[in-house]
């Protein structure tokens, strides 16, 4: 049967038969399980109206269940077991065959660090978008050109920045405009100001806030008395936090002291360390809109009488932004930041594309697909699939707290 | 809104520009792609496309007809004519010359001498007169020239890709897989979801809190957990890999966003309309069918784009529950994949397969572009 017909088909069916299901279930209620009617009338209407919102509920909650929530024990049950000896127990054995595999850390240090660049990127560049796009007349026109990207695949994606990225033989003309603009670099003033001195003041600025936001939360710890808990969050952070500057500073360092290959084109893709970061371009070229066009909202929000306020007290335009307007919306930076973590925990397609894992970028659900997939083994794959909800379950625990906070 | 009460007009300015430049960077990938998907495989790696825009100067290597039947015999001359970029091209030749050690020996118009009795002139649009006193022979006679050629597109790439390419190259199967796919993978769980988002929302029952609070969390389960356990399941009760599969597994992904996207907007209908068809009599389904259906279309709308998108561009799934050995069944995104790994070097059919694939996001993004924004905001904002 030809599909194009045979989804048709599956539409009327499908559709039908879920109005139908609606509709005749609720006709048995009303007319033949509990009529309406007769001595016991009142009766068999507070019975059929008990049962109805399980009716309409049933198909949804059935397709939630087996799709989603009996997987995760599934999983969950397969990480334990082992394929190969008929599915018998075999305790955290996948577990440890896991953190054994190179390849995992890889793949964990990898998504660490998408899990730390890509949000706070597009959340800032989204900021920015919104920021500059709410003030002229042509925003809108902007804001939807910035916004096409979400519209993309990720394949579609991958493929567009390979174009980027591409690189030809040093005697051939460069078709990918990195290596087109690389070999306008020959060492010279120019080069050392734009490939030494700018990423290096930008590292260097980088470690210096991630300094003083940690100051600021030694201060936090030592002046009030906290929780604990709050008290180990903070902690956790601080560690973070010193981390990154550490990391930054060695960058600054490193863009400073390294020696350049002038004039060789480059295969962007193949350079570990580097290709990470190649990989992530193409995430925040496509979640930059998403933000922007949320935070762009929460902005639009803010009382307008606050930001005039400041500005009769005398504030300057970065006072007003980052003294009046962030305090104001960060309630929505949070919901932007977890919501695009949750897609950089799922990220799959673009490093599946583009590299498949070579070259050290694999990230866990590259990696999870290698072992279910390639490898065959399920249980260390499953075992991955877990490390991936372990990781998500924090924002998990955090959503259904808000939602049930808000309402009550 | 604008909060600059006392904002000098030079700031304005600078905010124009930066947002210029950021529109600017934020396009030119896809500009690139659109690009390269009408230049040829020889005009793609022989300058970049960004380049193709305005009229290149180049150095090209090109040849006359041959002399076998081309050449006629005038005024005592053996003579071939013709153009050396083939006819109607707008090429410009700045100097040109006959040897590829020196191919600016002579101007536009200048005459060449080959040698036994053999000259040919080349004029500046590339108009050429190649004679001889004896017979010529052998293949067309090769000009090496700098030439400025004009931009230039061709369709030729797209019906390599839709119409006539060869079974590897070919997107038209790929592109009705997909949407085999994605429309049935979009209505059903629109239907399914409205009614489990009007129970959550206008019926009363216990557990309802438990249920929305599920819904949320579900929200976020990464669908990789699912793959393993669902095949399993697929292949256990005879489903195995094909439609059927994908769109039920597609229905499932989709169900928490929809459920939570109509809830949370059914919920803000206003209480009295409801309340009223009540007093009047009106069954909880006609309430539904009849009220609140047509009342939340721009939730149904956001949702339905939000899954459009998401079903026509995912690859994971279609991995896993449609595509089998025979490849019959495969999508554009993972036949996009396949030309990456074959056609790796081949940018023409990549970039016209891959805007083939995101044109028609595209257009319904921007055609539908206020239900989708709407839909972001009611996921995300309070």
């Amino acid at each position: 049967m030809n599909p194009a017909f045979q989804g048709l088909l599956t539409i009327i069916i499908g559709v039908g038969g879920c109005i139908g299901y609606f509709y005749f279930s609720n006709q048995f209620l009303d007319k033949v399980l509990y009529p309406a009617k007769g001595p016991k009338a009142g009766h068999n209407i507070n019975r059929a109206n008990q049962i109805r919102p399980w009716l309409f509920l049933f198909p949804a909650m059935f397709a939630l269940g087996l799709y989603l929530a009996y997987p995760v024990f599934a999983t969950l049950w397969y990480s334990v077991t082992d394929r190969d000896q008929g599915g018998a127990f075999v305790g955290l054995a996948n577990y440890a065959q896991m953190v054994d595999d190179p390849k995992f850390w890889e793949a964990l240090k990898n998504n660490m660090l998408w899990l730390l660049i890509v949000p706070a990127a597009s959340t800032a560049f989204g900021l920015l978008a919104a920021q500059l796009t709410d003030r002229i007349w042509w925003g809108s026109f902007a804001k939807s050109l910035i916004f096409m990207p979400m519209a993309i695949s990720f394949v579609g994606a991958a493929v567009i920045f390979k174009l980027i990225y591409d690189t030809r033989p040093v005697d051939q003309a460069q078709i990918g405009v990195m290596n087109a603009v690389w070999l306008q670099f020959e060492g010279g003033v120019g080069s050392f100001l734009i490939l030494r001195l700018l990423p290096g003041l930008l590292m260097l600025s980088g470690a210096a806030a991630a300094i003083y936001v940690a100051y600021l939360q030694i201060t936090a710890i030592r002046e009030k008395a906290q929780a604990s808990l709050m008290i180990m969050v903070r902690g956790v952070f601080i560690a973070v936090l010193v981390w990154v500057a550490y990391s930054t500073l060695m960058l600054a360092f490193g863009a400073f002291t390294m020696v350049f290959p002038y004039g060789v084109p480059q295969q962007w893709l193949t350079i570990p360390g580097w290709n990470s970061f190649l990989l992530m371009i193409v995430l925040i070229w496509i979640q930059t809109g998403f933000a922007m066009v949320i935070l762009s909202a929460a902005l639009r929000g803010i009382p307008e009488e606050t930001i005039e306020a400041a500005i009769v007290d005398g504030a300057n335009p970065f006072q007003v932004f980052f003294k009046i307007k962030m305090p104001q919306i960060s309630g929505t930076i949070v919901v932007v930041w977890t919501t695009i973590t949750l897609v950089v925990l799922k990220v799959f397609d673009i490093v599946f594309a583009m590299t498949n894992g070579q070259w050290e970028t694999q990230v866990l659900a590259n990696f999870m697909y290698d072992k279910l997939f390639r490898a065959n083994d399920w249980g260390v794959g499953s075992a991955s699939a877990m490390v991936i909800m372990l990781l998500v379950s924090p924002i998990l625990v955090w959503n259904v707290y808000n939602a049930r906070k808000e309402m009550r | 809104m604008d909060g600059m009460v006392g904002s000098k007009s030079s700031l304005t300015w600078i905010v124009n520009i930066s947002v210029v430049l950021l529109v600017a960077l934020w396009l030119f990938p896809t500009v690139g792609l659109l690009v390269s998907s009408f230049r040829t495989a020889d005009q793609i790696s022989s300058n970049g496309w960004w380049q193709s825009l305005f009229p290149t100067e180049q150095n090209v290597s090109l040849r006359t007809d041959d002399p076998d039947g081309a050449q006629e015999l005038i005024d005592g001359l053996y003579t071939v004519s013709g153009n050396v970029f083939g006819d109607g091209s707008e090429a410009v030749i700045s100097v040109w010359g006959v040897s590829s050690r020196a191919i600016d020996s002579f101007g536009p118009g200048d005459t060449a001498d080959l040698g036994e009795g053999e000259s040919i002139t080349v004029q500046i649009d590339g108009s050429y007169v190649w004679t001889g006193t004896s017979e010529l022979s052998g293949r067309g006679q090769r000009v090496f020239a700098t030439a400025e050629t004009p931009p230039e597109f061709t369709t030729g790439n797209y019906r390599t890709v839709l119409v006539d390419g060869n079974t590897t190259d070919s997107m038209s199967k790929a592109f009705f897989n997909t949407l085999t796919v994605t429309i049935p993978a979009t209505i059903i769980p629109i239907v399914i979801a409205a009614f489990a988002a009007y129970a959550l929302a206008w019926m009363d029952f216990p557990g309802r809190a438990i249920l929305i609070a599920l819904v949320v969390g579900l929200l976020v389960v990464p669908l990789q957990l699912a793959l393993i356990p669902l095949l399993r399941l697929h292949l256990g009760i005879g489903i195995g890999k094909g439609y059927l599969g994908v769109w039920l597994a597609h229905t499932g992904f989709g169900l928490p966003l929809a459920i939570y996207l109509l809830r949370n907007y059914m919920v803000g209908l206003p209480r009295d309309i409801i309340e009223n068809a009540k007093v009047d009599g009106a069954t909880d389904f006609q309430i539904f069918t009849k009220i609140i259906l047509p009342l939340s279309f721009p939730a149904l709308a956001s949702f339905a784009i939000f899954q459009f998108l998401w079903t026509w561009n995912d690859l994971l799934v279609a991995k896993v529950f449609l595509i089998d050995a025979t490849g019959q069944t495969t999508v554009m995104t993972n036949q996009i994949v396949e030309l990456l790994g074959t056609r790796g070097g081949n940018w023409e059919i990549l970039a016209t397969a891959a805007f083939v694939s995101i044109s028609v996001p595209l257009v319904v993004f921007f055609a539908m572009q206020k239900y989708l924004v709407r839909g972001l905001l009611a996921g995300s904002v309070k």
